[in-house]
Formats: C-alpha cells, structure tokens, sequence
C-alpha cells in the first residue's frame, strides 16, 4: 500500500510548464472582460511558458493549436479559461489524450457564466476577478498529477429488481442488448402496481393487457430468467461485478448471481389516507385506486353496495402538496381522474359528478381528457388550499362542504352518493433494499438520480440504475421511456466489457494514523484499516470511493485528500483569487 | 437583474464553495441569465458540501476574503443522505477556529442553494455582502 505524493514541483525553484489559454467566446467574454489584461497578468507566473487569447477555444483550429503546442513545447498542464465546465471539459480532456498530456493536468476556469455574464456592468471588476479566476486555474494545475482512470472489467449480464411494468420492459430491452437478464420478483406474480389495472388513459387499453404482451415478450427470450418470491439480499463486488444473492420462497436454495448493473424498478405504493382524513373510513368514502378497481369489476352503470350510484364528489390532491407531509404533486391523478369521469359518463350519463381540485394538472396530450370530462358534464369547483373540502356522512347522504373560489364567497353543501379521494403515489417501504444498496433517497423518499436532466437514470453507486416510479411518480409511459434508458445507460456500461471509473477519489496521507473516524463516516465501505509496515493506517479503495470527500473533514489529522481538490490545490487557488498584493489582509 | 455593483474593488470579497453537481449549475443559471453580483465574488467547486474542510473556510478569510459562502447540498445530495448535517458541523467547526484568530463568525454563512437556485443565489450574495460591509474590521488577536 503506497501513499500518493500530490505536489510535483520541488521546492528548489524547478516549475511547471502550463499553457494558457484564455476565450473571448466570440465576444461572450471579451465585451465584458480584457482578456489580453488577463493574458498579460498570468503570463509571467513562473509555472506558465505560454499564454495567448483565443477567439473561440472549443474550435478544430484551436483545438489543433493546443495539440501542437502541448507536443513542442511539452507542456505538463493545460488551463482553458472559457465556459462552465459543464459544456466543454470532454473536449479538453480530449485535446489534452491527443497530445499526451495526461487529461487530469488540465483545468477549466468559468470565466463566462461566472464572470463575463455577471459582471457586464464593471469591466475592471470583471477583468480583476478573471485574472484571479485563471491564476487560480494555474495553481490547481500547477498542482496537479496524472491520474489513470480505474479500468474494471464488466460481465454481460444484468439484474432486474422488480417486475411492473418498469422492470419487464427493461428486462426484454436488456435481453434485446445481448445481456443476460435475472428478473426478481418480491411477490408470486409479475405485473406490479399496473397489472392490477383495468383501463388505463389516454387509449382505454388496460393494464393486465399490457403486462400480459410484456410477460409474453419475456417469456419469449431464453436469456430472462425470472425468480418469483424472491428478492436480494446482499451485493458485494464493485461495478461491473457485483455478486448478488437472492432468496426466494421458504424451502429453496439462495441464488448467487454475478451482474454488471442493477435496474431498480421497484414502483410505488398509493397514499393511503389517514382513518378520518377527508372522511377515510366513512362507508361510501374510497380512494381513487379503490373506486378504479370498483369500476373495473363490474361492467355497466355503477352500483356500490347494491345501489344505484348518481352523483359523485372527487376530491384532489388528498395526501399530496401538503406542507409537512407529501410536498410534490404526483402528476398522473388530476388525468387518470378526468379519464375515470369520462368513463363514468359514457355507462351512464345521468350521473352528476363534481370535481374538487386545487389545480387541474392534466399537462400535454392530458389535456384533452380533461375538456372531454367536461364536455360529458363534469363539474370542476376550486378549493382554496388553506380551505380544503369537508366530508361527512348524513343519514343516508354523503355532504362535501366546500368554498368554490371561482364563483364567490357562499360555502356550498354537495349531496352525493360517494366521494373518491383523489390520491397520489408515495415511495413503495423498501427499507432493507435501500440501506443493502446504499441508495439515496430524495426528501420526498424516492430514489435519487445523479442528475436529473443530464444522468436522469444512474445513482452515485456505480452500477446501480433506477427506472420508474421507484424514483417519483410517473405515468405508464415515463416509467416505461425511463426503464429505457437504464437499458441504454446499461448497454453503455457493459457491452465494452470493460469501464472506467472516476480517479478522483480520497486519499488518506501519510499524517494517518489510523482512528478509524473515516471508516465510520463512509457509508460505501471503501475505507478499511491496513497495515503498512507494522503500522495501521486507512486505506481507501479507488474503486468503492465515489469522490465525494465526505471523510475528509473528520479525520483529526486532516490526512484525507480528494484528488482534484486537495488541501494545497484549494489554498493555492484562494491565493490565486486574492492576487499578489497582500497589504489588504484582513488579520496578519 | 441586480443593478448598481460595479466597483467590485469595494464590495467585501466573498469565496464562495459550490457542488459541481448542484449549486454550480445554480450559479452558472444566474450566468445564463445574466443576473448581476458583485465581482468581488469568486467560486471554487467541490464535489460535495461535505468535502468542505474547515481549514480552507478559515485559509480563505486569513488571506484576503471578507467572507465565505458554503453552498450547500441539503436533500439534494446524490452522495450522502445526511449531508446537511455533515454541511453544519463543518461551518461550526470552521467558526470554532475562527474564534481564537477574532475573525467574526458571521463571516462565514451557509445556505442550500438547488440546481436552478440563480435567483436564490443572487439574493445570498447581495445579502450576505450588505451584512459583511457592516462588520467592523477585526484586528487580529
């Protein structure tokens, strides 16, 4: 076990060689700064050899200049001052694996969204924080070090965890890559939330249909193996190769399996409300999947309980958009609602049906459902949000007291003969999944995505993909494009049989001595204590370190880095922001 | 849009420390839309809040910034699920250092700040640089 040494340049004066170049971004950035000012206040660091401005850094021709000038001048750090290194670090790092310099040696400085953009009012200002910005871009690559990405094999093959409609299409659409697919199934039967629906918006075609074509489907390809009453129980290995085991029914053997990625797709649960919660518990009172699956079983004009139903109240957002309990609004109720209307009135068009929303969510194609239930006589009444509906039973009626905020101040009494709490969709209790796979979970207690517009599907864990509802209400067709593009991000993981990982990850120094703080505070297990020459020190697994740097501050020796952002890299970009005139210090 | 900055040179210097996956596209949206704040306002990314160290945040202000700004992950975090909580401890720490040198502990400030936040980042700026101009200039201890 070897300790990494994170500065290069010796003390005696010997110093980097680092070419800068600085954008105008057409005129993006030199409208507002003086990027020759810049060029000239850094050119002179004794780290830098060649400075120059560019009219565009992300262009062939200057991508080609860089290459040209790593190789003849041997540059051992680049630093491009231009966009937010959310647009072109890939480019960079390129220009740099063209030219050999090693792609961790070069840094990005934002000198436009976080300069020129901001500050086109105070050219001084904007140029003086410039040149602070590049020379700190020149002391963090002054300090930097070739780093190799972590290279893992990968094995073919991935594990589904749970079989909705989520889950099966990604299975078939994983099978379909040439991997090999294990499908777990937590009950005796696949299908989830959407195999227990009947007709489902916007085509009325119905959830069993739909499961049973995609049960078809994967019955048809000899690479899916499904396990009922089974679930996972523990992972270990690392991206590319976890082990996983799985235990089914009482009786059978534990299956040990070796995966390249897992597809969590493990659903949602419906909001049960609370017993009294807008009338919960009071006879004629059911919540939307309640009064869906009612209407399901029985063809023809409603009955409940034996008798006629003709009117009926739907009351929304129930569980939903509430502060302190379900903030988020869950997206699909306000459309399966309005499509439920519709097919309550084609069985029977006498009855009346009243809709007490808050705000009628039904976005995109939806909103056509939402004019037909209107049209077929469905009456939508506005309820304040401090002022939600009241339910009670009266003799033999039900009442819906409610203030109807577009037609005036007057509290109305609906008499009707059932009331439907509209509910939402709530994170399924997957309790042990969660702490074995060590998932983050958003506030809202679905899964978390790394990013979620640019890495919707992947987690922090490697490997580990989540699809469908398992990450926040979705319609049918969001679980489905969403369990697709797991597939994808799986196909790109695995079908090069090999990946790569981040380098950037912690490193503990030669000041540890090993107290094991580190070890606690990482929840992915990728500190443990070694010996090195007879002395224990922490040692931190690259390929099981996410780089997130959360042990560094706890260790009482402060002899965690993270590599990128070590402790002298930081210092020497603040001196680099601060600038060369120190008289100013706030204490000496 | 902000206006009246200008003169970065006389506005408190503030550092402040951001999530690449985060606040920064928080501030880089402030960017996009061309919402002003004072140049005297400089950001160094991080992967996470919690990486912060309490050494950096007390660096900073020993040589040259009027003050530090921790952008913070809160819920957000995509690493780790207590993340506020480790944000906290960290800004604590780094004003338990701060006390001995009598640097003011309102220099340092923190404040979740969510991918879209420019507005909210913006407001955090103006704030925190009208409270740091009204401190009186420490002399060291």
């Amino acid at each position: 076990m070897e300790h990494q040494e994170l500065t290069t340049p010796s003390p005696d004066g010997e110093h980097r060689r680092i070419g800068v170049y600085i954008c105008h971004c057409g005129g993006n950035i030199s409208d507002f700064v003086d990027v020759a000012a810049v060029r000239d206040a850094v050119a002179t660091d004794p780290n830098v050899v060649h400075a120059e401005t560019t009219l565009f850094a992300c262009s062939d021709a200057t991508q080609h200049d860089m290459v040209e000038r790593i190789q003849r001048d041997g540059l051992d750090g680049l630093v491009v001052a231009s966009c937010s290194p959310k647009l072109h670090v890939p480019t960079f790092r390129a220009v740099s694996r063209r030219a050999g310099l090693n792609q961790f040696q070069y840094t990005q400085v934002n000198i436009r969204e976080q300069c020129s953009w901001v500050h086109s009012d105070d050219r001084p200002g904007a140029t003086a924080k410039a040149t602070g910005l590049v020379r700190a871009g020149i002391g963090h690559a002054s300090l930097s070090v070739p780093l190799e990405p972590v290279g893992v094999d990968t094995v073919p093959s991935a594990l589904v965890v749970g079989g909705g409609v989520a889950g099966l299409r990604a299975a078939v659409g994983l099978a379909d890559l040439g991997l090999s697919v294990t499908l777990v199934e937590r009950t005796d039967h696949l299908g989830g939330a959407v195999g227990g629906l009947g007709a489902m918006f916007p085509s009325n075609q119905s959830g069993r249909e739909l499961i049973a074509q995609l049960v078809d489907e994967v019955a048809a390809r000899p690479t899916i193996s499904v396990l009922l009453e089974t679930e996972l129980v523990a992972k270990s290995g690392t991206f590319g190769n976890y082990e996983v085991r799985l235990e089914g029914p009482a009786g059978t053997d534990p299956v040990t399996a070796t995966v390249g990625v897992l597809v969590i797709a493990t659903g949602f649960a419906s909001y049960e409300p609370a017993l009294g919660e807008y009338g919960y518990g009071i006879e004629g009172v059911l919540t939307l999947p309640e009064f869906t699956a009612m209407l399901d079983a029985s063809p023809g004009p409603l009955h409940y309980r034996g008798r006629p139903v003709g009117s009926i109240a739907y009351v929304y957002c129930v569980g939903s958009r509430q502060p302190g309990g379900n903030e988020y609004c869950s997206k699909y109720c306000c459309t399966a609602t309005a499509h439920v209307a519709v097919q309550v009135a084609a069985r029977d068009d006498r009855v009346t049906q009243y809709h007490l929303y808050r705000d009628v969510r039904t976005y995109g194609v939806y909103e056509l459902l939402y004019e037909e239930a209107r049209k077929r006589g469905s009456v939508y009444l506005k309820y304040a949000d401090d002022a939600p509906p009241d339910v009670e039973r009266r003799g033999d009626q039900l009442v819906v007291t409610a203030r109807d905020t577009l037609t005036g101040p007057a509290e109305l009494e609906i008499p009707v003969d059932l009331v439907v709490l509209v509910t939402g969709m709530v994170a399924a209790p997957n309790h042990d999944l969660t702490s074995l796979l060590k998932l983050p979970l958003g506030s809202d207690g679905f899964y978390n995505e790394i990013h979620p517009k640019l890495r919707p599907v992947e987690t922090v864990v490697d490997g580990v993909l989540i699809a469908g509802a398992s990450q926040g209400p979705k319609t049918v067709s969001e679980s489905v494009a969403s369990a697709l593009a797991a597939v994808a991000q799986s196909g790109a993981m695995l079908l090069n049989g090999r990946a790569e990982l981040n380098p950037l990850v912690a490193v503990a120094g030669a000041a540890c001595a090993w107290c094991g703080e580190c070890a606690a505070v990482c929840p992915y297990d990728a500190i443990s204590r070694v010996e090195v020459d007879g002395v224990a020190v922490a040692h931190i697994d690259p390929s099981a370190c996410k780089g997130c740097g959360g042990c560094a501050p706890y260790c009482p020796n402060e002899a965690i880095d993270l590599l990128g952002v070590t402790t002298a890299q930081v210092e020497h970009m603040i001196d680099g922001m601060v600038g060369p005139v120190r008289e100013e210090v706030l204490v000496s | 849009m902000g206006a009246g900055h200008g003169a970065g040179a006389t506005s408190p210097r503030i550092l402040v420390f951001s999530t690449a996956n985060i606040s920064d596209p928080g501030i880089d949206l402030a960017g996009s839309q061309h919402r002003h704040y004072a140049s005297s306002i400089s950001t160094i990314t991080v992967p996470c809040s919690s990486s912060i160290q309490p050494r950096w945040i007390v660096y900073a202000l020993e040589h040259g910034f009027d003050g530090v700004f921790l952008a913070i992950d809160g819920d957000e975090c995509a690493y780790l699920p207590d993340c506020n909580a480790r944000s906290s401890r960290i800004a604590a720490q780094a004003q338990e250092r701060l006390r001995p040198l009598g640097i003011a502990l309102e220099r340092v400030r923190m404040a979740a700040l969510c991918s879209v936040c420019s507005e909210a980042f913006v407001k955090h700026m103006d704030e925190f640089a009208a409270q740091l101009a009204a401190l009186p200039v420490e002399v060291a201890a």
